[in-house]
């Protein structure tokens, strides 16, 4: 079992040594890698990627609890260790979805396929809010149940015990929930983001700057506090906007929950306490 | 001199790959040529120029690209020598998914890239299964499941490659592959080897001109289709 990654810093994009030389992520958590565009996030996650050892632009290496990784054949070891989802990513294979993920399962040689892919399609929708069946062509999915398909395979097929996340807020799927579902069992966790409650769900989070790790914040309890007012604002601005879509009027008293809704909830926080 | 032989199958980021990487062997002191061999028309000549490096190219035109393309490896070679070249890179297209380029003792490397679909790989034939590297791109662009599946595929037609994941536009990966070409064993010469697999046999009328369809304008070794008897209902 994996227990952490550590980065050892290289140069930034002006040649000078990043200011963060050293960062570790212990098992179980997550990374926020924040910045402005141009930073450098999607770097830090490539090199992390493919264990960098010094060959990529910025020169850092990436250990493996501890361990350095020499050789292609470490490489190689180490194939099944990470798994990516990002917002340029689709699926390009003509194909129906369950002939597709059974050909995963095969691959990564999953015991009982049937029952983890009803699985997973029950998170794909849960995910999406648009549903797809198992008969859908992956080249008729829209860009969020992509996605919301992605995250779920990532989560239950690849199952990797590093999973690194590309600014998922974009794309058409619900962030928390898909978040919810990719972390746990020990996993790190790596999300480059530009969102403030994805960055504030993290553990600590990295600055980039110039191309390099200029700091690292720890999520405060302060910040904690925010973050809980955050999601309870999210949560009332989705049921609004399902109330509108619907082509309802609003209460005035829209913090009330609707039982249907209630329901739901209840059955993805058993879901998520089963599974992790 | 390490001699590299590249093909793999079209647009799939041969030269893309190889820019990085030479950029890299340059990085390490190496002086590198590139020959391009293709068809009718490439620009890749232009591309390895940026690099400043001596760049010759062969079009086959009119003739088989892939009996072309062995029947000038000495003379590349020799031109190779000339430039004082540490590394040969030879960058084939437009061969035919029939022929492999690999020749015993050279690095051969064979780009495939993760758009061309999971039941490819198995099409791609000798070209693949004969490389001694087979080097994934585009996988940026596509989902983590199929570049698990595709790379699975890889690895069944040829389970002895080293396999690489690499990005073409962003170089990722580029260094291994560079460390690769450094440490496969020199050679002294391409004469006399082998290649790996034979090329198809291309000795019919058609090879020299031939225009007309039809059963008499053929001559020399014609291969017809096997049709499967249909049962009558
Ligand atoms: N997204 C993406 N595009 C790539 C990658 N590698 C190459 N390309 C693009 O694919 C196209 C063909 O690349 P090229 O190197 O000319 O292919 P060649 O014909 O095999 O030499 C170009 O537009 C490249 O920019 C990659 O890893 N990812
Ligand atoms: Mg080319």
């Amino acid at each position: 079992m994996l227990k952490k990654i550590t980065i050892l810093g290289g140069l930034n994009k002006i040649g000078l040594p990043e200011k963060i030389q050293k960062l570790e992520i212990q098992a179980g958590e997550i990374l926020a890698v924040v910045g402005p565009t141009g930073s450098g996030k999607t770097q830090l996650i490539a090199d992390i990627g493919q264990v960098a050892e010094a060959e990529t632009l910025t020169g850092r290496r990436v250990r493996i609890d501890d361990g350095e990784v020499n050789s292609n054949e470490d490489k190689q070891k180490l194939r099944y260790l990470m798994a990516q989802v990002s917002q340029n990513m689709n699926f390009v294979i003509d194909m129906t979805i369950s002939e597709f993920l059974m050909m995963h399962a095969q691959v990564r040689a999953v015991p009982n396929p049937e029952m983890v892919l009803k699985e997973v399609l029950a998170i794909t929708n849960h995910l999406s809010g648009e549903p797809v069946t198992f008969e859908t062509n992956l080249t008729q999915l829209s860009g969020g149940q992509s996605r919301a398909l992605m995250v779920a395979d990532v989560a239950l097929l690849s199952n990797a015990p590093v999973v690194l996340i590309d600014e998922i807020e974009n794309a058409g799927i619900d962030r928390l929930k898909a978040l919810d579902i990719l972390t746990g069992q020990g996993k790190i966790v790596l999300v480059v983001s530009h969102d403030p409650t994805l960055m504030l769900m993290a553990d600590k989070r990295v600055v980039m700057k110039n191309g390099g790790m200029d700091g690292i914040c720890y999520t405060t309890e302060k910040e904690r506090h925010i973050l809980s007012e955050l999601v309870k604002t999210e949560k009332r601005v989705n049921r609004l906007r399902e109330q509108l879509r619907k082509g309802k009027s609003l209460r005035s008293d829209y913090h009330e929950i609707d039982h249907h809704e209630e329901e739901e909830l209840k059955l993805w926080q058993e879901y998520l306490y089963t599974c992790h | 001199m390490q001699f590299v032989i590249v093909a793999g199958t079209p647009s799939s980021g041969k030269t893309s790959v190889m820019v990085h990487t030479i950029r890299h062997l340059q990085t390490s002191g190496q002086q590198v040529a590139v020959c391009k061999i293709d068809c009718l028309q490439t620009n890749d000549d232009v591309t390895y120029r940026r690099l400043g490096i001596p760049v010759a190219v062969g079009l086959s035109d009119y003739v088989c690209p892939d009996h072309f393309y062995v029947a000038n490896l000495e003379e590349i070679e020799q031109w190779a020598g000339v430039q004082k070249a540490d590394v040969l890179v030879l960058e084939t297209a437009g061969l035919c998914h029939r022929c492999a380029p690999a020749v015993y003792d050279c690095l051969s490397i064979c780009v495939i890239d993760n758009l061309i679909g999971i039941n490819t790989p198995r099409k791609v034939g000798p070209m693949l299964s004969s490389a001694d590297v087979v080097v994934i791109t585009k996988g940026d662009i596509v989902s983590q499941a199929e570049r698990e599946v595709f790379r699975y595929q890889v690895e069944s037609v040829n389970p002895q490659a080293r396999i690489m994941e690499m990005n073409g536009l962003t170089g990722q990966g580029a260094v291994s592959l560079k460390n690769t070409i450094l440490n496969y064993p020199q050679f002294e010469g391409i004469t006399g080897k082998r290649l790996k697999n034979p090329m198809p046999a291309a000795i019919c009328s058609y090879c020299a001109g031939e225009t007309v369809i039809g059963k008499s304008f053929q001559m020399g070794v014609v291969k017809k289709v096997e049709f499967e008897s249909v049962d009558q209902c």
